[in-house]
């Protein structure tokens, strides 16, 4: 039973692995961009709940303030890409990293003064009770998360393979020139990306936070998250969510299983594992360029 | 503007265009040698670790700026070089070849661990040397008997043929090993900047296609990109801990790595320039931003995050308005005095360009 | 023995057959164009004789050496240079660097030397300058040698490219559409470029394009592809005559 329940808990931080890593496949498949401040993302949108739910602060319904909390954070990130992300139009992806990772340095910094350096928990209607089923106990948090997850997975999903956007997204990263002759509004479309990246990681930063205590530096956890999207393959999304699981679960049972010290190098050790013989991920998507 | 009639083909090949360049960075080196008659030990001891940081820079210049690699993990080769050169020193091994050593024993490890994650491109580079930062902290942790884990290390004294150097006890004999040091690195990358392999690492950054048809294997020269770049960092490494006095697992973080990659961006990819302006910044930046908190807000109150805050912020702006760096600001101040009145606002326009799927390589 | 001897060479991608059991050789001193509507297979022959591509089946023999053998690197040390159908320059180097990149097979320097910068790195870099110097006489780069490509305009830097093969001072150069997007002026140049490769420097050269006037102008042999595979070989004016090539081109009918 303390498998099960080793895979149970293991599950559930998969899933919130892959909430994050959702966020920065969304962006890499509609910008070629990686997200670095993904993570911090995430952070944000669990703050700005938090602030918008706690009896401290605004001490509003949850069921208002989570809707309130997703917009906010969809149009933060399209406000981001507009003033900040457009201006890096045709420059380098290096460039875009290191943007990213310095927009991270300065979240958790803006964060920290409004918010505070002390671990805060959102009161969540999620955070209630937990569930049993025979021996294993499931907090219901836990629950939402990974129905939430597998939702949002699907969804995405099928806005990327069905509907017409979804396909113009994909159409603007693979070549910016070609997409632009074919009508496509390619800024527009990048800034929708980011908001919905934006609205991901808000979800993910409830969830979050219902399940246990946030600081401002609980961004870091996007680290996991890349490895998580990395496993799996940068341009899936479901390789997102399967990436996200499988470092989840490999985390509890290295714990368990391994010697101390050992066990936090697991989920790095595998992805630089599957970085070296499978460079681009399980669900791969590299093609050769042609000359 | 001056106007450079050459006369032979070494003209291009010297380290210096001409009479006055040469002039300049002769009075610059005469300036650093008779700084420690010029200032007190505090500062004396900040601009150490200025070209210690310049050291580090150029080394991940090399990579990142030169190749086109970005590499964050470079602070675990600080790390490698820091302890490799500790502990050869422990060994019993004198000062004058542990030093050395240590960096081209970082340089070999750098080869070993880079002929795997070469291949990788872009974005999945930048993610496996994140990896290697992070696990960098761990092994440290693991390899205690060594390494002396959390507790960590004190490097002992440095004795040259019985000549005593210290960074606290004596700072200006540190800051001349640390210049010379310095100067070394920088006459090593200049030189294979003039060199075929040089040319091969700009080939390489820019068209791995065209580069392969000339005849440049590009593993291979990823490979001496990245030997070389950490022997560098090594070196830098090496100095750190001397400079700290004491080091553990969390001395070179993964926060470590990022500030050197924003450090030469800020300071101007693909120069060597740019690595000294970047250092002056990280270096600066702390004392600066404590003397306006002091002033602002008062002493006493720490308000957590804000280096790396404002760094981020200044390093976002750069990207934003000056991609090319104080540097490429510096030539542009340059230029316009160079050419003035005639210098016009476009010169330096950049070329826009479309991005295309990296997905396609 | 020819030059270079390519024999049924095929190359499929998924299910498309891009190149269908092409045999044709090179003789040493000519001018061998390739000519073929879009999709035909032309580059992707280039593609295999410089590596970039494995294929499925075929040899293909250099001077008596298996290029097959060789991995991609290695194609330009036997000798053989080219140019890219789509410019593929080093964008953030002058035009000399780019040049003296052609030079890379030519080193001899070790990178223990190359740190230190002894006389005999000096020497060398000297000797390779001497040789990018020739290439720039010959192509009249010289207002341009210290500017970066990434502000030069498309012209030069189709020549800068083809400098860059010369550079290497090569046996074979593959020429991939060497006048596409030039002006007619530009082109003239090409041609007597060409022409003066071949009897001035003695260089072989292979070469796809589609201007018909070019290759009419400075071709020995031509080959025409549809399709992947040999439809007609022979001197300029044949290969123009040719029933199969007139339908390829126009479609069936206007003959």
């Amino acid at each position: 039973m303390e498998v099960l329940q080793l895979l149970v808990s293991g599950l559930a931080n998969g899933c919130v692995y892959g909430l994050i890593a959702l966020g920065f496949v969304l962006i890499y498949k509609a910008t070629e961009a990686v997200n670095f401040a993904q993570g911090d993302f995430m952070m944000i949108g669990a703050f700005v709940s938090l602030g918008l739910t706690n009896a401290e602060y605004m001490d509003l319904p949850f069921w208002i303030a989570a809707p309130l909390a997703i917009s906010i954070m969809a149009v933060f990130g399209y406000l981001l890409d507009l003033f900040v992300l457009r201006h890096l139009f045709g420059q380098s992806q290096t460039a875009v990293v290191i943007l990213t990772i310095a927009m991270g340095f300065v979240l958790r910094f803006v964060a920290g003064l409004i918010w505070g350096h002390e671990p805060q928990t959102l009161e969540s209607p999620l955070a209630l009770g937990d569930l049993h089923l025979g021996s294993v106990v499931l907090g219901m948090a836990d629950v939402a998360i990974i129905i939430v997850t597998f939702l949002m997975t699907f969804f995405l999903y099928q806005f990327f393979q069905r509907t017409k956007l979804g396909l113009a997204m994909q159409a603007a990263s693979q070549n910016q020139m070609a997409a632009y002759f074919m009508g496509i509004p390619v800024k527009r479309v990048q800034g929708l990306v980011w908001g919905l990246s934006g609205a991901t990681a808000a979800v993910a930063g409830i969830l979050f936070a219902s399940k246990g205590a946030i600081d401002p530096n609980a961004g870091l956890l996007g680290i996991k998250a890349f490895a998580a999207a990395v496993i799996g393959g940068f341009g899936s999304l479901p390789g997102a969510l399967a990436g996200g699981l499988i470092v989840g679960v490999i985390e509890p049972f290295a714990a368990r299983y391994l010697a101390a010290g050992y066990s936090q190098i697991a989920p790095y050790a595998l992805l630089l594992a599957v970085l070296v013989f499978r460079p681009h991920g399980l669900f791969s998507q590299v093609r050769v360029k042609k000359v | 503007m001056r106007i450079h009639f050459k006369t032979s083909y070494a003209h291009d090949i010297r380290l210096f265009p001409d009479r006055w360049t040469l002039s300049i960075y002769g009075t610059l080196l005469l300036l650093a040698f008779a700084l420690p008659y010029l200032l007190d030990e505090f500062f004396l001891g900040e601009v150490t670790n200025v070209l210690i940081w310049a050291i580090a820079g150029l080394g991940l210049m090399l990579l990142t700026g030169q190749t086109g690699q970005a590499s964050l993990g470079h602070a675990a080769f600080l790390a490698i070089g820091c302890y490799a050169n500790t502990i050869l020193i422990e060994q019993g091994v004198p000062f004058i070849i542990a030093f050395p050593l240590a960096g081209v024993l970082t340089g070999v490890i750098g080869v070993i661990i880079a002929i795997p994650v070469l291949r990788l491109h872009g974005i999945y580079l930048a993610i496996a040397t994140i990896a290697l930062s992070v696990l960098a902290d761990d092994i440290i942790v693991l390899t205690e008997p060594w390494s002396g884990g959390v507790s960590g290390k004190f490097p002992e004294m440095i004795t040259i043929f019985g000549f005593e150097i210290e960074r606290w006890s004596m700072p200006s004999r540190f800051y001349y090993l640390v210049l010379v040091v310095t100067i070394i690195c920088t006459l090593f990358y200049r030189n294979l900047l003039r060199s075929p392999l040089g040319r091969a690492f700009a080939a390489v950054r820019d068209s791995e296609v065209s580069a392969t048809a000339m005849g440049v294997h590009i593993a291979r020269t990823k490979g001496k990109a990245f030997g070389l770049s950490c022997m560098i960092t090594g070196w830098a490494g090496a100095l750190m801990g001397y400079y700290a006095g004491t080091f553990n697992n969390e001395t070179f973080s993964l926060v470590i790595s990022i500030t050197l990659l924003m450090m030469i961006v800020i300071g101007g990819l693909g120069s060597i320039h740019g690595a000294f302006f970047g250092a002056v910044v990280v270096a600066f930046l702390p004392q600066a931003l404590s003397i306006l908190k002091d002033n602002v807000v008062g002493s006493g109150v720490a308000i957590p995050g804000l280096e790396t805050g404002v760094f981020g912020m200044i390093l976002i702006l750069f990207i934003l308005f000056e991609p090319m760096g104080i540097y490429g600001r510096w030539l542009k101040i340059r230029t316009w005095f160079e050419l003035f009145p005639f210098a016009r606002k476009d010169m330096f326009r950049r070329q826009k360009s479309y991005l295309k799927t990296e997905r396609l390589r | 023995m020819s030059l270079l001897e390519i024999k049924n060479a095929t190359l499929k991608f998924g299910g498309v057959v891009a190149v269908n059991d092409l045999s044709f050789s090179v003789e040493e001193g000519e001018v061998y164009a390739i000519v073929g509507p879009n999709g035909a297979g032309k580059s992707t022959a280039f593609n295999l004789i410089s590596r970039f591509y494995e294929p499925f089946a075929g040899s293909f023999i250099f001077d008596g050496t298996n290029l097959l053998d060789c991995e991609a690197d290695q194609v330009a040390d036997l000798g053989i240079a080219r140019t890219f159908q789509n410019i593929e320059l080093f964008e953030h180097a002058t035009v000399l660097q780019n040049l003296l990149v052609g030079r890379h097979r030519h080193r001899k320097t070790t990178l223990l030397e190359e740190m230190f910068f002894t006389p005999r790195v000096r020497r060398e870099e000297e000797r390779h300058r001497e040789a990018v110097e020739e290439v720039i006489d010959f192509l009249d780069l010289q207002p341009y040698r210290n500017k970066m490509i990434a502000g030069l305009p498309y012209g030069v830097r189709k020549v800068v490219e083809l400098g860059r093969a010369l550079a290497s001072k090569p046996r074979l150069l593959l020429l991939d559409e060497p006048a596409s997007g030039l002006s007619v002026e530009e082109t003239q140049d090409m041609r007597w470029w060409i022409d003066d490769i071949r009897k001035q420097m003695g260089i072989t050269v292979l070469m796809v394009e589609h201007d018909m006037g070019l290759v009419s102008g400075v071709s020995d042999r031509v080959l025409a592809l549809a399709d992947g595979a040999k439809l007609a070989e022979g001197t300029p004016a044949e290969v123009q005559a040719n029933p199969a090539v007139i339908e390829a081109y126009l479609g069936a009918g206007a003959v």
